[in-house]
């Protein structure tokens, strides 16, 4: 198999890498300050309330972050129509037949390892895409029952829009309770999410691990949207 | 019509002996209890001088007459007499003298008399479960009764959890199937004024609010009035700030209960409960539960027998059996994840090893080629 023959292909564009780490860090802000809001640390004790306040501290920190994490969210869902082609909303929700048929490839390649076939997507695969969908469904799910939460306790018009969510669900407490369990989601994404960046990386060798750092991925001369016109490489002749 | 010469509620008040200044005071202080701005209290009194009495009917289902009991024990001296005087109670199944026969044709009478104008209180949920047999009154089921009745009231008023999300008879595995009233019936206003029991107060405010203005009070998404239920017992909590301190009782028998830190870590509902127990407090203001040191259990709450156990925070996640939160149910699927991941690692080494040795190859054939390459 002929593989050292690499091209550069700019995969992931500047807005695309920073929604993914301001993404990731209020991820992991949230779910710290939400795990905590879920089950305080008891580390004051024999003092007056009015000298302490870490605990509205710790709420604050995810209501601010609860704030950049939904605008990142809508920034992300809006250059999924005005970004590049791996960026767009149609590698996402898997509509189309290829879409479906190679998410059966990818299952067997990488899940099940049954098959070696290379995988020609650059961007996000079938399955890759239709995970994320999952996520963003997540992130509306968090984002309608945190504010719907919250909108109690505010007197701006914005977490207002989600008061709706409470009576529908039956009260605060199941929103509550919804809300915490869904943070579990985002921990298990995260796991499976990093190893899956290395597996990939390790396996592939395409840069799969710094493109979400440059933007750049390495792609087989056979698979590059360029150098696969210029098909007869030197290698072929012998 | 009969009810244009029915004596207003202040002729009324008056025949009883009350006088004007008792009338005045009792007007002011339920206009404020109201929420209602001082400007309101001439509108107030204007409304009880000029309104006859409100004929009203009440109603026990699958209750534990907790809500009357409640009730009946409402605090200012005059309110719960100006009530109990103000409307004309004309069925009652706990409180009437009537029985029998008596008692089923005052309920008729004013059903058809008053038909559109009778005012409608339920306490209690309504059994569904093989036909409606787990309740029935005078031989008919409490459905049946329900039906006919909201047909022709003008409002009804959900006295209590049971009748506004079910409550205790709701709570699974729910062998009667107890219905709460909004699921039962439509097209009729609705007020629900939950808890177990609602606060006096709130009671004798939502139907003397119905009284002096003839429109139901401003509801929230839940159909429950603005007044009483628009913050939650957290907000109004006079312990409040030990919660954003994070002073925190761990046991009920440690120095920080003793101090009267926040009841959160205990399992404290207040939270999640929209009620006006901080406020208004029970008894006549005396006290509250987390004022005598214990959470609260979010009895206004739809549900909150099925989200136990009451002193621990995180409810038992539903489907994972008995005492397993959220938490537990993470942890467990964390480790799952992990395993499953070290599982496809090991299995990555080995089924694509020879992938990864083919691609090490090749690009040593290079490195090697460069070298002849350059040797050359």
């Amino acid at each position: 198999m002929q593989r050292q023959t690499l091209g550069r292909v700019y995969v992931w564009e500047i807005p695309v890498r920073l929604y993914h780490w301001v993404n990731a860090g209020s991820l992991v802000v949230l779910c710290v300050t939400g795990y905590l809001i879920g089950s305080p640390l008891a580390i004051q004790q024999a003092t007056e309330a009015s000298y302490a306040y870490w605990f509205g501290k710790v709420r604050f920190v995810h209501f601010v972050f609860a704030y950049i994490f939904f605008f990142n969210f809508m920034f992300r869902i809006y250059w999924g129509f005005v970004g590049n082609k791996y960026a767009n909303w149609i590698n996402f929700i898997p509509l189309r037949k290829k879409q479906w048929r190679e998410m059966k490839q990818v299952i067997a390649v990488d899940v099940l390892q049954a098959d070696n076939t290379p995988i020609e997507t650059i961007g996000h695969n079938a399955v890759a895409g239709f995970t994320y969908f999952l996520t963003f469904l997540a992130f509306l799910f968090q984002c309608l029952t945190g504010f719907g939460l919250y909108a109690a306790m505010s007197k701006a018009w914005f977490p207002k829009l989600f008061a709706w969510i409470v009576p529908l669900m039956g009260g605060d407490f199941a929103v509550r309770q919804w809300h915490h369990a869904f943070m579990w989601f985002f921990i298990l994404f995260a796991l499976v999410h990093v190893y899956i960046v290395f597996y990939h990386d390790y396996v592939e060798g395409r840069g799969e691990i710094s493109s979400m750092g440059s933007g750049w991925k390495f792609i087989e001369q056979e698979y590059h949207p360029v150098l696969k016109r210029q098909k007869p490489g030197a290698e072929n002749k012998k | 019509m009969p009810h244009n010469i029915r004596p207003t509620i202040w002729e009324h008040a008056q025949a009883k002996g009350v006088s004007r200044r008792d009338f005045l005071t009792a007007c002011a202080w339920m206009t404020a209890m109201l929420g209602l701005p001082a400007t309101s209290v001439a509108e107030f009194t204007k409304a009880l001088e000029t309104k006859p009495r409100l004929p009203v009917l009440w109603f026990h289902f699958q209750e534990c007459t907790c809500c009357s009991e409640s009730f009946i024990r409402s605090s200012h001296p005059g309110v719960a007499d100006i009530i109990l005087d103000k409307i004309s109670l004309d069925y009652t199944e706990t409180l009437m003298a009537a029985s029998g026969q008596q008692a089923e044709d005052a309920l008729h009478d004013t059903m058809s008399k008053y038909k559109g104008e009778y005012l409608m209180l339920v306490e209690g949920s309504v059994p569904t479960a093989e036909g409606g047999i787990h309740c029935c009154i005078g031989g008919r089921t409490a459905l049946d009764i329900l039906q006919e009745a909201a047909a022709g009231a003008k409002a009804v008023i959900c006295w209590g959890s049971c009748a506004s999300n079910g409550c205790v008879q709701a709570a699974k595995p729910n062998p009667t199937q107890a219905t709460p009233i909004h699921k039962l019936i439509s097209g009729v206003p609705m007020i629900k004024v939950p808890g177990c029991p609602p606060i006096a107060e709130v009671m004798t405010g939502t139907i003397v609010h119905l009284l002096a203005f003839d429109r139901i009070p401003q509801l929230d998404g839940l159909g429950r009035p603005k007044a009483f239920y628009s913050r939650r017992v957290h907000d109004t909590c006079y312990r409040r700030p030990n919660y954003d301190a994070g002073l925190f009782v761990n046991s009920f028998d440690d120095e920080n209960a003793k101090r009267g830190y926040c009841l959160y870590k205990m399992g404290c509902r207040g939270p999640v409960t929209y009620n006006a127990c901080g406020v208004m407090r029970w008894n006549g203001g005396v006290s509250f539960p987390i004022q005598s040191g214990h959470g609260c259990i979010g009895c206004s709450e739809g549900n909150f027998w099925d989200n136990g156990p009451f002193y621990q925070h995180l409810p038992n996640f539903p489907g994972f059996g008995i005492e397993t939160t959220a938490d537990k149910a993470g942890v467990v699927l964390g480790a799952v994840t992990v395993v499953g991941i070290a599982a496809h690692a090991i299995s990555t080494n080995i089924r694509k090893r020879k992938l990864i040795k083919e691609e090490m190859a090749s690009s040593e054939d290079v490195k090697d080629g460069r070298a002849e390459q350059g040797g050359e």
